[in-house]
């Protein structure tokens, strides 16, 4: 080994604990990095290879009812390769130890061969057979939230009547890589089911031999999809068509593809604030060593050692710190990755979740953390390195102070010497100072994003069960029936209270922009499902005229007062012209609303509704339920208290490791950035210091204007990471944002008292580590030594 | 007619100090028998490692005897606390090093505060520098002022805090000879002035003429102790 090799080793074993201080930050940059980069790459491919594998269509439409023979019509649209048309219909399932009712999808399986589109992939068991009847295939995540093996039967309502079914096999479909019941905002597993039944034995007892209600269709390359979309929609008016869609209105895509994106978001933003803590924490360092080593540095090169040479070593010196942070880096992201990977294998079915590690992403990690890091050190190297010998002989010259702005100020006064010391360190290097402190406030900054996952959640919960969605249960029927239908609900044992509603899927149309939603037409006087927006302000639906949420005026370019065209998409396709009434700046779905008798006045149709809240006496929930289960009327029922436990189910667990996580990664921040600072300026002073020692100072009094300096910038920084950790948390609550629901931006006290403490623990932790130092002072040495 | 003797401010009896060196051991002191008495200026004479500064640093209480006894106005300064020791260097010993040791963030006026804002009896800081003749510097910083001035003004926060003694290592060290002499007769004066026990290491043997006594130190032991029938003023120093 060289002898300037085995200084570098030594160098290093000397500055060993700021040295893990700043290749931890660098790790724990480069783990989020590998995993969210890892997970992200693992889960495109399989979603990518799946949809490809299994053909996933492009469009999707459904419709009341169509002859099979109109197909051919369809499938000669220009532009579409292929079509499939199915029939799909709702099951209401009784399950075994469920008060409550479940509901599931039955869709339809051609009768000997694989489907065109939209294959199923068999896991487990066999395909039903078309001449038995009653025998399904049932989606997994359905079989494991129940603990249902093939073979088992379970009691749903078909079309009315009360069938026994047979489960033959366990199924998987690019269709439903997650389950959502419609009118559910997250996925209920034991609850809500897909299943597939042969073509025969479905239309046989749903009366739909030779009819279809459901198609999916892929489309040739380069074909225009709005166009295809449109002459399907023509071609489906006469037949119930509901109006038609592409991917991009697809649930489960939309679910995957948004997680894809937040994984993305993931993979840039935490590892860019770790990387360049690391690169401010690699210069401060460095700085210092190539100044106490100013005399080395010329001896070194009055040897014949080169600048480039002299160079080098100090970036080794850099590069040995930041290979570190690198191999823990990929280790812990590694293992990061693979959990995050398993847990999005909970959420999301492919065939094949396993986690792929991907070459290139370690390779880019890598590759950027030893930029970032060279970057920031490389302008003190080359300044170090380029002084002639002869100059760098000699001390350096004394550092220069001037009063700080607040002497100049004229309040010297109250301010003794160790306040005067502290103040003018921070005035001579501001830029250090301000990226100390802004380190700081970065570790602050990401405890308050960490917790701004509950806080929003919680915030989420309260406001839409607490203050909107009040009903226990939310039922619809198959059709819409009339109004004196109350009469029969009002008998189901239990109900205390019911409002009824009028739905109606619509596009609406606003220029060349449209969306497909559906209008609620609410009565009023209502107290179970009311308007609310984000500063809890409770509508009153006006008398005339549409309401509509502000994500749905965003997406369409509405405002106030201005006319939008209704394109009923059931039944008759009425194409009618109303006002916006106003905005609602609520946090979930793209919903309207307007007043059920305006609705009504509309669509020129009596008094009817599609379904109703309903509110149970506490005491007889479990009766009402059993009620609910049989009604043979009733498609759907979504019941609140379960979506509720649902929501907190799943995201509980994650938020909380997530939690553990930040105050992690956030507290290595916090004390590399401190623990770093007050080492630097320990070297920096110790001259200083033990001077003080030496004329009578105690060591706490030494202590105290060491650390003092750093008490000062902490406290700068909480406040400062506040602004910066809730301009975080607004910023993600708008990335966040999706069609299905918004974060709202919201923060606890509680949240940022947590952060202000987490970050006053870990600067008093490395504080304390540093005090040694303190009481280790040799004041001999110092004393008898030039700087 | 005989004036009755000063009283004794240090005695050291038997002091040795050893330091371990790694894997060898270094003798610095190796018995001294020693009294310093009030009011006198002793000038330290020695080459580098006669134990000069080890002995300085012991009587300061930056270090402690290996052996012996160092009894400082008849206390036992071996039983001294860290806390003691620390209120002893506050309060009672002023110190003046080659290097001056100011603090580069404070201006000449602060520097001394900083020692009289902790002391019992302090005189005022501009007091203290005009003592040392840097009555028009007070709001200079270290880096604004020359060595000689520096070092004036590392003599000042040592006085300022009235001590009893003021113990000085190679204080003109760094210093060329003109500005040396003005920090020669700025510990001159503070001695006559204010009878501050002063010891002076050097290993220039010029500074000596202005002792009232010169102890010479060689390996360790106390070679000779010579007494200064006259003494010379600091400016008819040469060297």
């Amino acid at each position: 080994m060289l002898a300037i090799h085995r200084k570098l080793i030594r160098d290093l074993l000397q500055m060993k604990g700021q040295a893990v201080a700043i290749a931890a930050v660098i790790g724990c940059g480069l783990a989020v990095f590998i995993g969210a980069r890892n997970t992200l790459e693992s889960l495109s491919k399989a979603r990518d290879s799946y949809y490809d594998r299994y053909r996933f269509a492009d469009v999707f439409g459904s419709l009341k009812r169509a002859p099979v023979s109109l197909a051919e019509r369809i499938a000669a649209l220009p532009g579409v390769a292929a079509m499939e048309h199915r029939v799909v219909e709702g099951v209401t399932l009784d399950l075994p130890g469920l008060d409550e009712p479940a509901v599931g999808k039955m869709v339809s399986l051609p009768d000997r061969e694989d489907p065109i589109l939209n294959n199923v992939h068999l896991l487990e068991g066999r395909f039903p057979e078309a001449e038995r009847s009653g025998e399904i295939l049932a989606e997994e995540a359905f079989m494991k939230a129940n603990r249902f093996e093939p073979g088992d039967k379970i009691r749903a309502v078909l079309n009315g009547r009360l069938h026994t079914l047979t489960i033959v096999g366990i199924g998987l479909s690019p269709e439903y890589i997650t389950t959502i019941q419609p009118g559910s905002l997250f996925p209920d597993d034991r609850r809500f089911g897909v299943f597939w039944m042969r073509r025969n034995q479905i239309e046989t007892v749903f009366e739909m031999e030779g009819a279809f209600n459901d198609l999916t269709l892929s489309l040739m390359p380069g074909a225009n999809e709005k166009e295809v979309i449109r002459r399907l929609d023509l071609l489906l008016e006469n037949y119930g068509g509901l109006g038609a869609s592409g991917r991009d209105q697809h649930l489960s895509h939309r679910f995957i593809s948004d997680e894809l994106q937040q994984l993305k978001t993931m993979s840039i933003i935490p590892p860019s604030i770790f990387l360049g803590v690391a690169a401010f924490l690699l210069n401060v360092s460095l700085r210092r060593i190539l100044s106490l080593q100013r005399e080395q540095i010329a001896a070194l090169k009055a040897f014949g050692y080169g600048n480039r040479d002299v160079g080098l070593h100090y970036l080794q010196m850099v590069g040995a710190i930041i290979t570190g942070g690198v191999l823990c880096g990929w280790i812990i992201g590694t293992w990061m990755g693979k959990s995050m990977t398993g847990m999005y294998a909970g959420f999301y079915r492919f065939p094949d979740t396993t986690f792929r590690p991907e070459f290139s992403v370690y390779l880019s990690g890598a590759a950027l953390s030893y930029f970032v890091g060279i970057v920031g050190v490389a302008a003190g190297v080359m300044q170090a390195v380029s002084i002639p010998p002869a100059e760098a002989m000699r001390p350096e010259p004394p550092p220069t102070y001037r009063p700080s702005l607040i002497e100049r100020l004229g309040w010297h006064r109250w301010l003794s010497q160790a306040p005067r010391m502290i103040l003018r360190e921070l005035t001579r290097r501001p830029m250090k100072a301000a990226l100390t402190t802004l380190g700081i406030a970065f570790a602050c900054a990401i405890l308050i994003v960490g917790n701004f996952g509950k806080d929003a959640i919680d915030y989420l919960i309260d406001f839409q069960f607490g203050l909107q969605q009040r009903q226990d249960a939310t039922i619809t029927f198959h059709e819409a029936v009339p109004e004196s239908a109350i009469g029969s609900l009002g008998a189901i044992p239990g109900v205390v209270r019911i409002e009824t509603f009028r739905s109606i899927p619509v596009r609406l149309r606003h220029g060349s922009l449209s969306h497909q939603t559906a209008i609620t037409g609410l009565d009023d006087g209502r107290d179970l499902n009311r308007l609310i927006d984000a500063s809890e302000k409770v509508f009153d639906l006006p008398a005339r005229g549409l309401v509509i949420s502000s994500q749905l005026a965003k997406m369409l370019d509405l405002n106030r007062g201005d006319s939008v065209q209704i394109e009923g998409l059931d039944g008759e396709r009425l194409v009618l012209e109303t006002v916006i009434n106003a905005l609602v700046d609520d946090f979930s779905g793209t919903s309207a609303w307007m007043r059920r008798d305006e609705l009504h006045r509309l669509l020129g149709e009596g008094p009817v509704i599609s379904g109703a809240y309903l509110k149970f006496d506490p005491a007889r929930e479990g009766a009402a339920y059993r009620a609910l289960k049989e009604a043979p009327a009733i498609a759907a029922v979504n019941l609140q208290k379960i979506a509720m436990q649902s929501f907190v189910e799943n995201f509980a667990e994650n938020i909380l490791r997530m939690r553990m996580i930040n105050i992690l990664f956030a507290s290595v921040i916090a004390v590399g950035v401190v623990y770093n600072s007050a080492r630097v300026s320990l070297s920096e002073r110790s001259r200083e210091l033990a001077t003080l020692r030496v004329i009578g100072f105690t060591r706490a009094e030494v202590s105290r204007i060491l650390l003092g300096e750093l008490a000062l910038l902490t406290a700068i920084s909480i406040p400062v990471g506040f602004l910066i950790g809730s301009g975080l948390c607004r910023f993600i609550s708008k990335a966040l944002e999706t069609e299905l629901y918004r974060i709202p931006f919201v923060l606890n006290p509680s949240t940022y008292a947590v952060a202000a403490l987490v970050i006053v623990l870990a600067a008093v932790f490395s504080s304390l580590i540093v005090r040694r130092g303190v009481d280790h002072l040799d004041m001999i040495a110092v004393l008898k030594s030039r700087e | 007619m005989t004036s009755p003797p000063p009283p004794i401010v240090f005695e050291t009896r038997g002091v040795t100090k050893i330091y371990p060196m790694g894997e060898v051991t270094v003798q610095a002191l190796r018995g001294v028998d020693i009294q310093f008495l009030e009011g006198e200026l002793v000038v330290l004479l020695g080459r580098s490692g006669s134990g000069k500064s080890t002995l300085l640093n012991i009587l300061g209480g930056l270090d402690v005897p290996s052996s012996g006894e160092v009894i400082y106005r008849g206390q036992q300064m071996a039983d001294f606390s860290e806390n003691e020791l620390t209120q002893y260097r506050r309060n009672h010993v002023g110190f003046v090093f080659q290097f001056y040791n100011l603090i580069p963030s404070l201006t000449a006026r602060e520097n001394v505060a900083l020692v009289t804002e902790i002391s019992r009896n302090p005189m005022k800081p501009e007091e203290a520098l005009e003592l040392v003749g840097l009555g028009g510097r007070f709001d200079h910083f270290p880096s604004q002022m020359s060595g000689g001035e520096q070092q004036r003004v590392a003599i000042a926060r040592a006085i300022a805090k009235r001590p009893d003694v003021l113990l000085c290592d190679e204080p003109t060290g760094a210093l060329d000879i003109n500005t040396g002499v003005k920090v020669l007769e700025a510990l001159h004066s503070v001695n006559r002035e204010f009878g501050t026990t002063t010891a002076v290491i050097t290993h220039n043997a010029a500074i000596s003429d202005m002792a009232h006594r010169v102890i010479t130190l060689s390996d360790g032991n106390i070679e000779s102790v010579r007494f200064n029938e006259v003494r010379r003023s600091a400016s008819e120093l040469v060297w």
